[in-house]
């Protein structure tokens, strides 16, 4: 059965939450403190902290979890180190895939981070194939799949949901709907959410529960998922949860050829549609302080002692950068590794 | 050692089955697989492994190929089959941008120990979307080993190494060449993965030939042999990593070369052994490389037009003709099998 969150869970899962945000602000000051410290593309999980660490918050060791490019929140919260997470995104030999994966491709599958795809939607069919291992072994591990609400549009979604609903694999689909594809809400590519019905009404296509959920509130989050997880362990199948997250950040770095400064620009519901308030609501319902409120308003987690852990995690992050930016680069002929096992 | 009769479809079968009775982290999965398949080739397997082992599939190409990425990256083995190589466009993500590049995308962390058998071929009047040859395509993409078995003794000791294969293994078999009888070894040995083998010895030509157009080759050899032509067959049996060193020692000695597959010629294989070949043996040659591959077109269905398209034995001895008479006295024109070459 789903865990009862204790204030000590609770504070985890608040840590947890600002370790992730402290991390991906570093990650965005980078581009202006370290100019050319990083070229490809980095996307962030400003906003979806909740829902990363409340479904997280379900797994047992030994449960796994696959992603998308959009992946720095998850190792953060499994407890992969972060300075080899901020090597990586810099490119450096130490990082956490030795500089081959980058920003979108972390994994660490000692911790059951099984990978990423930048492929939109195309990591999900893995996942199956991971929870469709795990009820082979038998051993009653569950594999989390999170994506986002693009994806849903993709073949890979809709063949392996089947499948796995068929099959009753023990796998959660976690969909992190941000109501943007880049540049494009929702409700002009999904046609769920252009007839103002909740994306999760998707499962029922595949005969498996379908939920939404309110991805930034963790508590809501990991009772949810942790139902969803319940289900999943005792051989019933797979469940689709919709957590509605905002992110607060646009959906990725500007992309410039080499030697242009690159930056963050500010959201598209600004840059695209003009929509202030729709963003500025966003940033008013930030679910980091809005945790920690909560938690403080229920004397769970004493003011003093939350600020102790944004200090920490700050000085956790600036550690990682400090470590990253002294990190050698890979030598060039180690380039060639890899190719084959 | 005792040496039994079989197909192709049955020493792979066999391959399947020994496989999966020394290790229970091999599975089979695909569309049909606990039935047999339409080539019957999986038949049996669900009966003595059970139907959790010998997966039957949605007709979900990317889905099915997905998943087994997945179930390789938690240690079992698939064996997935796509039905049809002309197929693989729908699973193509999950071989190239997942497969093929997650153990060095993580790092070396990441393994995908994932065979993918598919098969390809004309010559069944099966029509332009079930007859193509397409291996092409994935030899272009570093991570991934592509093989190419002519024969049932080849089909099954590459079949043995490609499970045992710590990486991504697509097998790529020829749908014509699954019910020639042959007589093999009963537990055949495991085939390294790029050794190629030398099916005929000969000093004047060398016909490098890969899956159905190696009997072709061979039939040809026959032929010219009969014209005073003594050519030397050379089947690479896989293409990536690919035999370049066995190949070039040969067409150093002889001086010419032809390659011939079934595939279009235009953007095929034997375009990048020929291109190979140039770099290692360039000063050696006594005539240009000749290709022989299908013409540039889809496969047609009304069989006159597909035995017209069908490369065979006939084009490889014209290739071979040609390579021959380069520096005759009168060379013949740049006639049919610079044609048969070209755009066709």
């Amino acid at each position: 059965m789903t865990e009862k969150l204790d204030a000590e869970r609770l504070t985890w899962m608040y840590t947890q939450m600002v370790r992730i945000r402290e991390f991906e602000e570093r990650v965005k000051r980078t581009f202006e403190e370290h100019p050319g410290v990083i070229r490809g593309h980095t996307h962030l999980a400003d906003g979806a902290e909740a829902s990363i660490v409340g479904s997280i918050a379900t797994m047992r060791p030994g449960d796994q979890l696959m992603a998308t490019y959009r992946c720095h929140g998850y190792p953060i919260a499994l407890g992969t180190d972060t300075k080899k997470i901020m090597a990586e995104i810099y490119g450096r030999k130490d990082g956490l895939c030795g500089g081959y994966g980058g920003s979108m491709h972390l994994a660490d599958p000692e911790r059951g981070f099984l990978g990423t795809s930048g492929i939109v939607g195309q990591s999900i069919p893995q996942a199956t194939g991971a929870g469709w291992a795990a009820q082979i072994r038998k051993e009653g591990q569950v594999v989390l799949c999170f994506f986002g609400d693009g994806a849903s549009k993709q073949g890979a979604f809709h063949e392996s949901l089947n499948l796995a609903s068929l099959w009753k694999l023990p796998v959660v689909y976690v969909m992190e709907n941000n109501n943007y594809n880049v540049s494009t809400r929702s409700d002009q590519e999904d046609a769920n959410a252009a007839a103002g019905e909740p994306l999760s009404t998707k499962a029922k296509a595949y005969s498996m529960p379908g939920v939404t959920v309110d991805g930034g509130d963790p508590v809501a989050v990991h009772e949810t998922v942790g139902e969803a997880v319940d289900r999943a362990r005792s051989g019933d199948g797979p469940t689709l949860v919709e957590s509605k997250v905002y992110r607060l950040s646009a959906h990725g770095n500007l992309i410039a050829p080499p030697g242009v400064p690159l930056h963050y620009p500010e959201h598209e519901a600004i840059t695209t549609f003009g929509n202030r308030e729709e963003y500025e609501a966003a940033l008013r319902g930030d679910p980091v302080p809005r945790f920690r409120m909560r938690l403080v308003e229920e004397d769970t987690l004493d003011p003093g002692r939350a600020d102790q852990i944004l200090r920490d995690a700050r000085e956790e992050m600036e550690a990682a950068v400090k470590y990253a930016l002294d990190a050698a680069l890979p030598e060039p002929e180690a380039a060639l590794n890899h190719v084959y096992a | 050692m005792s040496e039994i009769e079989t197909t192709f479809v049955k020493a792979v079968r066999d391959t399947l089955a020994r496989a999966m009775r020394a290790d229970e982290r091999v599975i089979v999965l695909g569309e049909d697989v606990a039935e047999g398949g339409p080539y019957l080739l999986t038949e049996g397997l669900a009966e003595e492994f059970g139907r959790e082992r010998v997966r039957n599939t949605p007709i979900s190409e990317a889905a099915v190929c997905g998943v087994a990425v997945g179930a390789a990256q938690r240690g079992l083995r698939p064996v997935v089959e796509i039905m049809f190589i002309d197929f693989i466009t729908l699973a193509l993500d999950q071989l190239v941008n997942q497969a093929a590049k997650a153990h060095f995308m993580s790092g070396g962390q990441l393994c995908v120990p994932l065979v993918l058998r598919t098969q390809g071929g004309c010559g069944q009047r099966s029509g332009a979307q079930h007859s193509q040859s397409l291996e092409a395509w994935l030899t272009h993409v570093p991570g991934l080993k592509v093989v190419m078995p002519s024969s049932a003794a080849d089909a099954a000791g590459l079949l043995a190494s490609a499970i045992a294969d710590p990486g991504p293994v697509v097998v790529v078999e020829n749908k014509a060449l699954y019910y020639r009888r042959e007589t093999t070894a009963a537990e055949p040995e495991p085939i390294p993965l790029g050794r190629a083998h030398t099916l005929r010895r000969g000093e004047d030509v060398t016909i490098v030939a890969t899956s159905r157009l190696v009997g072709d080759a061979l039939e040809a050899a026959e032929r010219l042999a009969r014209e005073g032509i003594d050519a030397e067959v050379i089947d690479p049996r896989t293409l990536v990593p690919l035999d370049v060193e066995t190949i070039a020692a040969s067409v150093q000695r002889t001086g010419r070369a032809v390659v011939a597959h079934e595939a279009v010629t235009v953007g095929g294989f034997g375009a990048e052994i020929t291109a190979q070949l140039q770099n290692a043996a360039f000063d050696f040659l006594e005539a240009p490389i000749q290709r022989v591959g299908a013409p540039f077109m889809p496969v047609p269905v009304s069989p006159p037009a597909e035995d017209a398209y069908r490369p065979g034995a006939d084009e490889v001895c014209t290739a071979a003709r040609f390579v021959i008479e380069w520096d005759q006295p009168e060379p013949a024109a740049a006639g049919p099998a610079a044609a048969q070459a070209g755009t066709g």
